[in-house]
């Protein structure tokens, strides 16, 4: 049977692709260029009995998905760079709470409001260190319609399996731009519920890593009574200051997701065109469609460039790169932000060889033309 | 034969961290025995808080329990109450959490009237920060940020309760300690957003500062300001001048939140 097509805008997408992953509950604020996520959301997500709340705050759409997560559902919030530094208190909580929940970033410019209908990708580094205080963080780059449907789902699925808050960050070009898309049927994507506990609620921690480096989860309202709280606390849920289990704790939180086994299954990257490169160009989110384009006019000129596309940007693939930069005569790093991406880039590769930043931030996208430029650089 | 207060509490996490003469263990012992009252489950119920020392008191209870983060307690459970409106949602925390940092989310869970049960401790500072004024510190009064008075006017917590929507609103002390369980537990069993203000005391960071020789004179102070509402009503302007009301300020019946929401999911379905 032929499959399910459409015309669909990215944003449409990842409403539809958040609904695939079972997602329940959608607590959001409206925010350029975000909004149609909230707003297809609060027509669909009604009709399957889930809940769509449009809150007072950024903030409070962030607690209001964490809250509704601690009882078992799926949550979900969207919203734009200024919502996110607004929401990176509790993006914390759910860091070391260790909540399931989905944050979906359609990028702007920046700083402060910026330039609110234009594109950008200036909101990189902050979801990595947007928050106060160590702790893993894993940031999905979708580049297209079709991406932005399957990244979400895989959002959920990393935010279930470890038991985290997931970015999903894509530019306002991606959000705002239709594609046709085929609709994955059901059962054809994998969608991972959150393990559950397997012990009596008198026997419950939720922090018991007996049961692995993710424990189980229990919800609100299913039989099982524990205490959540943002202090730094023990297995058992409650608040400690005992310097061992703090420093486990923390290590803990942040191996789950960096360990060489966990990066296997989060880190997804697209490779065009990488094998004989002599010039790779590192390139994510819109901007790896002009790079794509400028691959294939170089090779034309006999210049080897290669793609290296991070569909996966946090945790950053630090050996792939770092691997890359021992064989190629130079890294090109086009990003619509002043030098975010290229300092990573630098930082694995350490020097071996050079890294070339390009950078816009005039709400206009980088064409292939500059990047090509940019790439010729490379001696 | 004594009120068994332990089988709410959980095993091994007492003592609390309030100090001696503090008054949220007072208020804590009356919602225990309004929950008793009202025959909550604990495993239906959940007790959310934000920071401060009146959002410590979730940790003691045995219950489903969230301490949040600083001011947005009413938000996390409002998150809690739409995902599983049978839950029953019991939220605590201070005057400055849930005025100040959380005045927004506060006045939004009020608008909404979400069947929830707001409890707030208001011993008009903060306290565990070392005592700095809060919107319910009284205009003149010493706090370690207005050393030479307060030069800000105050909030009337239930006046913005009310003001903002919430359908059930009352007013206790720590002083009245019969009286804190039963309104808790008239919001408790009320259809919408119950806001129950206690007043409470801080002779730690405030009643030292200002010229309260011990707890007593604090809870005096509690006992002389106190006006409960029927008797006010025989009073002249005059007569309540420096007074508060106390006892159910307001109560009516209006849509509740997870209701109009379960309508919409109807014509969704329908749509």
């Amino acid at each position: 049977m032929a499959k399910k097509v459409a015309l669909l805008q990215g944003n449409d997408a990842c409403a539809q692709g958040a609904l695939y992953a079972g997602c329940t509950f959608f607590g959001g604020y409206p925010i350029t260029p975000s909004t149609e996520v909230a707003e297809v959301l609060s027509i669909e997500l009604p009709k399957i009995g889930g809940k769509f709340i449009q809150m007072e705050d950024e903030i409070g759409a962030m607690a209001s998905v964490i809250g509704a997560s601690l009882t078992g559902s799926k949550a979900l919030t969207a919203t734009s760079g200024p919502g996110v530094s607004l929401k990176q208190e509790l993006i914390g909580y759910a860091c070391i709470a260790e909540v399931p929940c989905v944050i979906i970033n359609v990028m702007r410019g920046g700083p402060s409001t910026g330039m609110p209908t234009g594109p950008g990708q200036s909101d990189v580094q902050q979801a990595k260190w947007g928050t106060h205080g160590d702790h893993a963080t894993i940031a999905l780059v979708p580049a297209s319609v079709q991406e932005i449907f399957t990244e979400t789902v895989r959002a959920f699925n990393l935010a279930e399996k470890y038991r985290m808050p997931v970015q999903v960050l894509y530019d306002e070009i991606v959000g705002h731009m239709r594609e046709r898309i085929e609709f994955p049927e059901p059962g054809e994507l994998e969608v991972i519920n959150r393990a559950a506990p397997t012990v009596t609620p008198e026997n419950y921690k939720p922090y018991d890593t007996s049961f692995g480096d993710v424990p189980p989860l229990a919800g609100f309202g299913t039989g099982y009574r524990f205490h959540v709280t943002g202090l730094n606390k023990a297995q058992d849920g409650f608040p400690t200051t005992k310097a061992e289990y703090v420093d486990a704790e923390e290590r803990r939180q942040i191996s789950k997701v960096e360990k060489d086994e966990a990066r296997a299954v989060i880190e997804k990257n697209e490779e065009y065109l990488v094998d004989d490169a002599e010039v790779l160009i590192f390139a994510y989110g819109s901007t790896s469609r002009s790079a794509r384009y400028a691959v294939n006019e170089l090779r034309k000129e006999g210049i080897k460039a290669g793609l290296f596309r991070p569909i996966t940007l946090w945790p950053f693939p630090e050996k792939r790169i770092a691997a890359l930069g021992k064989k190629v005569k130079g890294i090109v790093v086009p990003e619509m932000n002043l030098g975010q991406m290229n300092l990573e880039v630098e930082r694995v590769v350490k020097g071996t060889c050079p890294v070339l930043h390009l950078g816009r931030v005039d709400g206009e996208p980088l064409n292939p033309g500059q990047i090509i430029a940019k790439v010729k650089e490379v001696k | 034969m004594a009120y068994d207060y332990a089988k709410h509490i959980r095993p091994g996490k007492l003592p609390h961290i309030w100090c001696p003469g503090c008054g949220h263990g007072i208020a804590m012992k009356g919602m225990i025995r309004a929950i008793d009252a009202c025959g909550l489950e604990k495993n239906n119920t959940a007790i959310v808080s934000g920071i401060g020392c009146a959002s410590r008191l979730p940790g003691y209870m045995d219950y489903c329990t969230l301490h949040t983060a600083h001011g947005r307690a009413a938000a996390f459970a409002t998150g809690v109450k739409m995902a599983r409106p049978e839950m029953n949602v019991i939220v605590v925390g201070g005057d400055g959490d849930g005025t100040a940092i959380g005045g927004n989310h506060f006045i939004h869970a009020c608008r909404r009237n979400i069947d929830m049960t707001y409890i707030i401790l208001n011993n008009s500072i903060y306290g565990m920060t070392g005592g700095q004024f809060s919107p319910c510190t009284p205009t003149g009064a010493k706090a370690s940020t207005t050393v030479y008075g307060n030069p800000d006017p105050t909030f009337d917590i239930s006046k913005l309760a009310i003001g903002a929507g919430a359908s059930f609103v009352a007013r206790g002390t720590a002083f009245h300690a019969a009286q804190i369980d039963k309104l808790i537990a008239e919001g408790i069993k009320h259809k919408g957003l119950a806001v129950i203000e206690i007043l409470d005391d801080c002779p730690t960071t405030y009643g030292r500062r200002n010229k309260f020789r011990s707890v007593v004179d604090m809870m005096k102070r509690l006992k002389e300001i106190a006006v409960p509402v029927a008797a006010a009503a025989k009073m002249t302007a005059e007569q309540l001048e420096g007074k508060v009301l106390t006892g159910i300020l307001h109560q009516e019946n209006k849509p509740e939140y997870c209701e109009q929401y379960a309508q919409v999911i109807a014509r969704a379905k329908c749509a």
